[in-house]
């Protein structure tokens, strides 16, 4: 990837602190015009902003909620509600920050679905996807935690179910889960450590992203042709070109968000997190926020033993094989185009892909009767299949389309027609 | 036209999000459906109908229900004054300080105090309703699903239970209530209550109209965050028009096919 022109500072107090501390120069070289990006990037590119806007958001939203919140199964609740009802604008910073959860994870399933399609998991890119998922791995866990503190029916329950899952594990299992309730079941000290975890996943998030973003800056964006950029004429400087059309994203994804923030706010989230956590009574149906339900389908769909392995344990292994799979991406599909443009088979499956994680979406928010087991168990197996028997026969045999020589001919190419 | 499409296939993506957020709560019975004043975008808490629902709460709620998270002080939102509200905190009475002999003491309720529990514990609530606790009523409109139109539903729900169905002791047929067995009997008939505002007090009216205050005291901020909704949505609607004229004009090279960094 090429660089830009170097910053060269025109102030004399900027020039000061820049040859002292080149901050400057970091942030023109990194979002200025000092970085150059592939001229051809669609609107699917902007998710990587918006998921950086919702950490933001996230962060802000939560440090104010910490001040008013109190980490106490007999008060957690009622902290809560003290937020919703007398402290100043509490409704819209908590609706903003549950909602907000729900859209940092809509940004993200968008961002890796546009690196599956175009192939940005492929080199010279593999550090930024594994590093992606990480992100993803860590945003899971402070998702789940934070759902844990409002103290609601769900937050409790579904803390047991989810804590749980560690005992399935040979040998260890029972005393890891001791480990993390803090005792011998789901009790205050599993909220003490949950808050204390909640509040500092985000900053490891945010230092991860760093990370992403760093690593990013060595190949440069990927783009939606999957060819390099051969010259100047395939590059615009980042800004002002993609700093607009990022900012005109964040416009589009705001007014999405504030929709759901002011008109339907207790739409993404379970009626029953709003009945104080009770251990005495089990409600019908635990399920998870929404955007773990394709994992917990997959987790669900394991309901007999074998290979002397309990469907328990094999629900864990596949709930978790299911993302760690992820991380072989790169070697997985080892096909030398990137882009599924110029590959008709390629992008076929990856619909039938989107398909099946809706499908598993469906069937891990219902009881498991009448259909719906039997369409986790198929959508589980193909899920896997998918990776690890469609992608690397896929990128062996698939007949792939011609690539164009370059981003700049393409174009000129689409134009002329 | 490929931004177009990909407009819309955000659109239908998001369509769908909201449609499994909205499926996900399907209850076994439909509940019957009330055009409330508070739905849509500029919906908002119609204050008379809550106003009657208060005083159907104090008549008859009130006396096996408690509703913990809502202060005397809140009234004033539903247009009652500060004297009215003086009054009818002081009806109660609630736990007050330790006195000089390190006795517990009882006082009149304030402003400030919430509406208290008709019991003094959930043991003496069980005992006084055959083994059935109460629940409170602050959050009910959110702690069910279609909250609202539950409430409406089940308060009008009563019937007598079909043929082939056992009911428990003490227990009530209600089609609308999960496993359609409730302790609680029909709370509230015809002429019930009697309305100031000479509007007749039927049991659908009654129902209405507790459900319209249950829903205030869920989401008290309802009115304000409709209103708020509106001006940022508003907001953002002309910011995100500017920046997208902005970014036409700064591409507008770029759409030529001039080479803007040059050789």
């Amino acid at each position: 990837m090429s660089h830009g022109p170097s910053f060269e500072p025109k102030n004399a107090a900027v020039k000061w602190v820049d040859t002292r501390l080149p901050i400057f120069s970091l942030i023109h070289g990194s979002l200025g015009p000092g970085f150059h990006a592939p001229r051809n990037l669609n609107y699917w590119w902007n998710f990587g902003s918006l998921a950086g806007l919702c950490l933001v958001i996230q962060l802000i939203s939560g440090i104010v909620l910490a001040m008013h919140y109190t980490p106490h199964v007999d008060m957690a609740f009622d902290s809560v509600e003290r937020i919703m009802r007398d402290v100043n604008y509490g409704w819209l910073i908590r609706y903003m920050h549950a909602n907000g959860a729900s859209f940092f994870f809509i940004a993200v399933y968008i961002h890796i679905f546009r690196g599956l399609y175009y192939g940005s998991y492929k080199a010279p890119r593999e550090m930024i996807w594994m590093l992606g998922l990480v992100i993803f791995l860590l945003m899971m866990a402070t998702g789940f935690m934070g759902y844990v503190l409002p103290w609601g029916q769900m937050s409790f329950w579904g803390a047991t179910v989810i804590t749980n899952l560690f005992s399935a594990i040979p040998v260890i299992g029972e005393d890891i889960v001791t480990l993390l309730w803090g005792g011998f079941s789901v009790d205050n000290p599993t909220l003490n450590r949950f808050f204390s975890l909640h509040y500092l996943l985000p900053f490891v998030i945010a230092g991860v992203v760093i990370l992403h973003i760093w690593a990013l800056h060595i190949p440069g964006s990927n783009n939606p042709l999957g060819v390099d950029t051969k010259g100047n004429q395939d590059r615009l400087p980042f800004h002002p070109y993609y700093t607009i059309k990022d900012i005109f994203g964040i416009g589009v994804f705001l007014l999405f968000f504030a929709g759901f923030l002011f008109y339907a706010p207790n739409a993404l989230g379970h009626p029953d997190n709003y009945i104080p956590a009770n251990p005495m009574v089990t409600p019908p149906h635990i399920v998870p926020e929404w955007y773990y339900l394709p994992f917990y389908a997959i987790l669900k769909s394991f309901t007999v033993n074998f290979f002397w392995v309990p469907a328990k344990l094999w629900g864990v292994l596949a709930m978790f094989a299911s993302i760690l799979l992820l991380f072989f991406m790169p070697w997985l599909d080892s096909s030398k185009v990137r882009s599924a443009k110029f590959r008709p088979l390629f992008r076929f499956f990856f619909w039938i892909l989107v398909a099946d994680i809706v499908l598993l979406t469906m069937a891990g928010g219902r009881p498991p009767e009448g259909i719906w087991p039997m369409l986790a168990a198929v959508g589980t197996v193909y899920y896997f299949a998918h990776f690890l028997v469609i992608l690397p026969l896929l990128s062996r045999f698939e007949k792939t389309l011609p690539l164009p020589e370059s981003i700049s001919s393409a174009i000129t190419k689409k134009s002329a027609k | 036209m490929k931004s177009i499409k990909n407009t819309l296939i955000a659109l239908v993506a998001f369509a769908g999000l909201a449609g499994v957020a909205v499926s996900a709560d399907d209850s076994a019975v439909h509940n019957k459906q009330v055009d409330w004043s508070f739905n849509g975008p500029f919906g908002t808490i119609d204050k008379q109908s809550a106003q009657r629902g208060f005083q159907v709460y104090r008549e008859v709620c009130s006396s096996c229900h408690s509703l913990k998270y809502f202060k005397f002080r809140n009234l004033a939102d539903l247009g009652y004054g500060n004297d009215m509200i003086k009054a009818f905190a002081a009806e109660y009475t609630v736990a007050g300080d330790i006195d000089s002999f390190g006795d517990p003491t009882e006082r009149a309720g304030l402003p400030q105090d919430a509406f208290p529990s008709p019991f003094a514990n959930d043991n003496a609530a069980r005992a006084s309703n055959g083994g059935a606790l109460p629940p409170d009523l602050s959050l009910v409109a959110k702690s069910r699903a279609d909250g609202p139109n539950y409430l409406y539903s089940l308060l009008t729900g009563y019937d007598d239970a079909p043929s082939g169905v056992e009911l428990g002791e003490g227990m009530n047929y209600n089609a609308y209530f999960p496993g359609n067995q409730i302790a609680m009997a029909e709370p509230i008939f015809d002429d019930h209550v009697e309305y100031s505002d000479g509007t007749a007090a039927t049991q659908d009216q009654i129902a209405k109209d507790i459900s319209m205050f249950l829903m205030y005291v869920a989401e008290p901020k309802l009115d304000a965050r409709h209103t708020m909704g509106l001006n940022v949505m508003l907001f953002l609607l002309v910011l995100t028009i500017i920046f997208y004229l902005s970014m036409k004009k700064i591409w507008a090279p770029v759409k030529r096919g001039d080479n803007i960094i040059g050789d």
